[in-house]
């Protein structure tokens, strides 16, 4: 559990958090999402102290940060950063290896854990354990910190814009890596992005934020569908924001189990924008489900209950 | 690669060939310069001369490294940033001094001998391992310094096994420069009577004897050949695997 509470932080005279108060929930998948300059990222390092704040508290499983030892605080807690930081003098799983080491963990088990996580984040070329950064792709590398952010296996993880830099093919295979990740260890992650798309891609909660405030906190769906104000639904994408609701809702709540369709079915763990892909692609107005079942056009319209 | 290991030993074994072949050299340099009575150095031995004269550049160069990886450290850490200017404009000062000037005054404080060149030659040594020390600081990648402070590195925990791995290379490349500098600098020093390669040149240029000249010559470009290359063969070492 993270709190935020009355978080204050200005550079000079220049505010970049007002006040702020949050509470990011153990196990949840928490996006801090706004422009450049919103103060997103700030918010996020204040957890790390890797930026120290100048009024308020920062609480982590109800502990205030301040009062802690840093190296202790930033050890325990994942850290993963758009320019990934990868050593270059170090190996692909000595990179990885890094945390565990410094916590003093015994080589059998830091070798183990390096293998696990090779695995886990699909990092399976023949031979890259023993590779130096400079030979990996931007993807990889990127793979690499966030199995490095990942390796002492930390309760809380902070990410930092990770796949700003990635094309969208690479973007979108790490992402459904880290979400299942997340989903499976029930790590709590606070996730900072200026990507509205993978904000809701992405989180249980997601917290807009503008000019060091939180315009809005919710869910994706509450979001979109009552945006606090003008400027969160400027920022949402007004009426576009309901084709991101389709990213986010899944064929399995929009469907009809008593119906039946022809042509290749879809998994109900699609999303709608899935399911309404293969329908334009097909010219069909209903799909079958696989497991049964079937989806129509106007399942996907209609706002479901 | 083995040649060019072999490329960069070469000069030792041309140096340890000279300091064989040289005692024995008498007959040639009468040929070469029949009108002098003594055409061979014959005061000390040149073996005795080269370890004195590599012992005096390495104990001065082990000097230069550790004042000039101590004030680059220093001088690269937050709290030291704003000594930079001076620390280098204070070795930059130093470096333009002649070394013959330092050994002037130097010798009033520390009398004849080795002390007062192992001071000129110290001096000398320190501005490119400081140099290079910021530079090689300066060019480890912002990013992997945010990392390691991400990920809880101690303040020289990050400095023993971050930066200065990733800085090894450029501080290395100071260190060999630093070095030859040295060997060729410590011949002045037999004018305030240390024991260096010098003293075969400094006795010929004074007696008027070429041959004496000639050998000092060839003895010190060959041990600074020599320092090159064996230092050149740890930097590149240390360039493709820093540790």
């Amino acid at each position: 559990m993270i709190e935020f509470d009355h978080v204050r932080k200005a550079f000079g005279d220049h505010v970049v958090i007002e006040d702020l108060s949050l509470r990011v929930e153990d196990g949840e998948f928490f996006v801090l999402v706004g422009p450049s300059g919103s103060g997103k990222s700030t918010l996020l390092r204040t957890v790390n102290r890797l930026v120290p704040i100048d009024g308020g508290r920062v609480l982590v499983d109800g502990q205030d940060v301040a009062t802690q030892p840093i190296e202790a605080l930033r050890r325990g807690i994942g850290y993963a950063i758009q320019s990934v930081g990868l050593f270059p003098h170090r190996t692909v799983a000595e990179n990885i290896a890094v945390v565990p080491r410094l916590l003093g963990w015994p080589e059998a088990e830091i070798d183990a854990r390096v293998a696990e996580l090779i695995a886990l984040l699909k990092l399976d070329e023949p031979g890259i354990a023993g590779r130096y950064p400079d030979t990996l792709s931007g993807g990889q590398a990127q793979r690499v910190g966030v199995a490095r952010a990942l390796a002492a296996r930390p309760k809380i993880v902070l990410m930092d814009e990770p796949f700003g830099a990635l094309d969208p093919l690479t973007r979108e295979s790490l992402q459904a890596s880290v979400k299942q990740i997340q989903r499976e260890t029930g790590t709590t992650m606070l996730f900072v992005t200026h990507d509205m798309d993978e904000a809701f891609r992405l989180g249980d909660r997601v917290a807009l934020m503008l000019d060091g405030r939180l315009a809005q906190v919710g869910t994706p769906l509450a979001l979109i569908r009552s945006p606090a104000d003008e400027r969160v639904n400027e920022f949402v994408g007004g009426t576009r924001a309901y084709l991101r609701e389709l990213a986010v809702r899944r064929v399995r709540d929009s469907m009809r189990r008593d119906e039946a369709a022809e042509g290749d079915a879809v998994s109900p763990d699609a999303t709608l924008q899935d399911a309404l892909g293969v329908m334009l692609a097909e010219r069909r107005e209903r799909l079958p489900v696989q497991g049964g079942g079937a989806i129509l056009l106007s399942d996907i319209v209609v706002r479901p209950r | 690669m083995g040649c060019r290991r072999l490329r960069a030993l070469a000069p030792l074994l041309i140096l340890i060939a000279l300091l064989v072949a040289l005692p024995h050299a008498g007959g040639l340099f009468h040929a070469w310069f029949p009108e002098l009575s003594h055409p061979l150095y014959w005061r000390t031995s040149f073996v005795e001369l080269t370890l004195a004269h590599a012992a005096l550049v390495g104990i001065a160069t082990l000097i230069a490294v550790i004042v000039g990886l101590a004030l680059g450290i220093l001088a690269t850490r937050e709290a030291g940033r704003s000594l930079l200017p001076t620390v280098r404009a204070v070795a930059v000062i130093g470096q333009t001094f002649p070394p013959v000037a330092v050994l002037a005054i130097a010798v009033p404080l520390l009398g004849f001998g080795a002390a007062p060149t192992l001071l000129a030659l110290s001096l000398y040594g320190v501005l490119p391992v400081l140099g290079q020390t910021v530079a090689g600081l300066d060019q480890v990648p912002a990013s992997a310094l945010h990392a390691a402070d991400g990920m809880g590195y101690g303040r020289w925990r990050r400095l023993w096994e971050v930066e200065l791995p990733l800085a090894a290379g450029p501080i290395m490349a100071g260190v060999r420069l630093s070095a030859i500098v040295s060997v060729g600098t410590a011949t002045i020093g037999s004018a305030v009577g240390a024991a260096t390669l010098g003293a075969p040149i400094v006795e010929g240029l004074v007696g008027n004897n070429t041959a004496y000249v000639v050998q000092g010559a060839l003895l010190v470009g060959a041990l600074a050949l020599s320092v090159d290359g064996l230092l050149g063969l740890a930097e590149k070492r240390i360039r493709r695997h820093p540790l």
